[in-house]
């Protein structure tokens, strides 16, 4: 990759940092805008299947950023991606948490924590049914992965069966051409 | 109370913590940090992630930064940090590059379709499951709710870019905490 396109990699993930609220997947449908519909640098099917491997590994969850930017262009791709992420949020992280604790009780601090949350959420359920549609849009796949879907939101809900279960269950039943 | 012995310690014990972690590592961090090692109690660790929440970042690396910070400066929120992403990196990439050459291999195609239509369901349960933090938002909830589903619309079936829904709807939603709270 030209070190002009990975320097743009960088930069988008730098300006998507400071808007991660909630977490760097809460900007996953921008990185979709970014990565396939714009740049055309991933396919429907590797964004989706990044996103997919970095959940069935342990770690956090951001590390999905690494796997997007592996995919884009290697080991340098997957450092770009990760600082541009992780650079200004940290910054931010470190400089503001001795203020913050300082100011828990501050009317601004407490209105800006009150008005994100409900947009933290609906962008959560936002990223889970982007994540969602291209196994519904599969024709051939979709019952078997509406059931999985389903099955794993109500697990999930009413259940304290390990999360890591459920991503190998959705993988067996993969294998076993059930989805 | 204990503390982390030394930098090192620090970084052993955020990759602990972040090797048990499938999908997610929260649920993981209040059991190392607050019940076996001991590191902080229960309302520290609330109080610490509510401010992680606030910041922009994955929440759980942010807590992992102010709890390095807290005990040894900037040294140990660089320790912290890098046990948190170092090993788990090393990892998740190791399987990146090995799955050029598994999905040539339709079993392995097969199975991640699978794993992806989980992850996907884990975050809309994720999503659903935090829904009810809304009742106490100082928005009232018919307001918090309606907020929630314009976010919803707005960025997973229109594809508006996340800016603008962030400046329009976030924007609106601190405006009327703001003075609701005043």
């Amino acid at each position: 990759m030209a070190p002009a396109d990975l320097f743009s990699l960088f930069l988008h993930f730098v300006t998507l940092s400071l808007l991660s609220i909630g977490g760097a997947i809460s900007t996953v449908p921008e990185m979709h805008r970014f990565l396939v519909d714009k740049t055309g640098w991933l396919s429907e099917a590797g964004f989706t299947s990044s996103i997919a491997l970095a959940q069935a590994a342990p770690g956090p969850n951001v590390l999905f950023v690494a796997v997007l930017g592996f995919n884009v262009a290697g080991l340098q791709g997957a450092a770009a991606a990760m600082a541009g992420i992780m650079l200004p949020s940290s910054v931010l992280t470190l400089t503001a948490t001795r203020w913050m604790r300082a100011n828990r009780g501050h009317a601004g601090l407490r209105a800006f924590s009150a008005g994100m949350m409900p947009l933290t959420l609906g962008l959560i359920l936002a990223t889970g049914w982007l994540l969602s549609l291209p196994f519904l849009r599969a024709e051939e796949h979709r019952w078997g992965a509406l059931t999985l879907i389903v099955a794993t939101v109500v697990l999930t809900l009413k259940t304290r069966l390990g999360l890591v279960w459920m991503v190998l269950g959705g993988g067996v039943a993969g294998a076993l051409g059930l989805v | 109370m204990n503390r982390p012995a030394s930098l090192f310690d620090l970084f052993l014990a955020f990759t602990r913590l972040a090797l048990q972690g499938f999908g997610g590592v929260l649920a993981v961090a209040q059991r190392e940090l607050v019940e076996r090692l001991d590191w902080m109690s229960k309302e520290e660790f609330v109080e610490t992630l509510a401010i992680a929440q606030v910041l922009p970042g994955p929440n759980v690396v942010n807590l992992s930064m102010m709890v390095g910070d807290r005990f040894f400066g900037l040294r140990g929120a660089l320790a912290a940090l890098a046990g948190m992403l170092a090993v788990p990196a090393l990892i998740v990439l190791s399987l990146a590059a090995a799955f050029d050459q598994l999905a040539a291999h339709p079993v392995a195609v097969d199975a991640l379709r699978g794993m992806g239509a989980v992850s996907a369901g884990l975050i809309l349960a994720t999503g659903l499951k935090l829904l009810p933090a809304l009742k106490t938002s100082p928005l009232g909830r018919p307001l918090a709710i309606a907020l929630a589903l314009a976010a919803f619309l707005l960025i997973g079936v229109l594809r508006w870019p996340l800016i603008t829904a962030l400046a329009l709807l976030g924007g609106a939603g601190m405006l009327v905490a703001y003075w609701k709270l005043k």
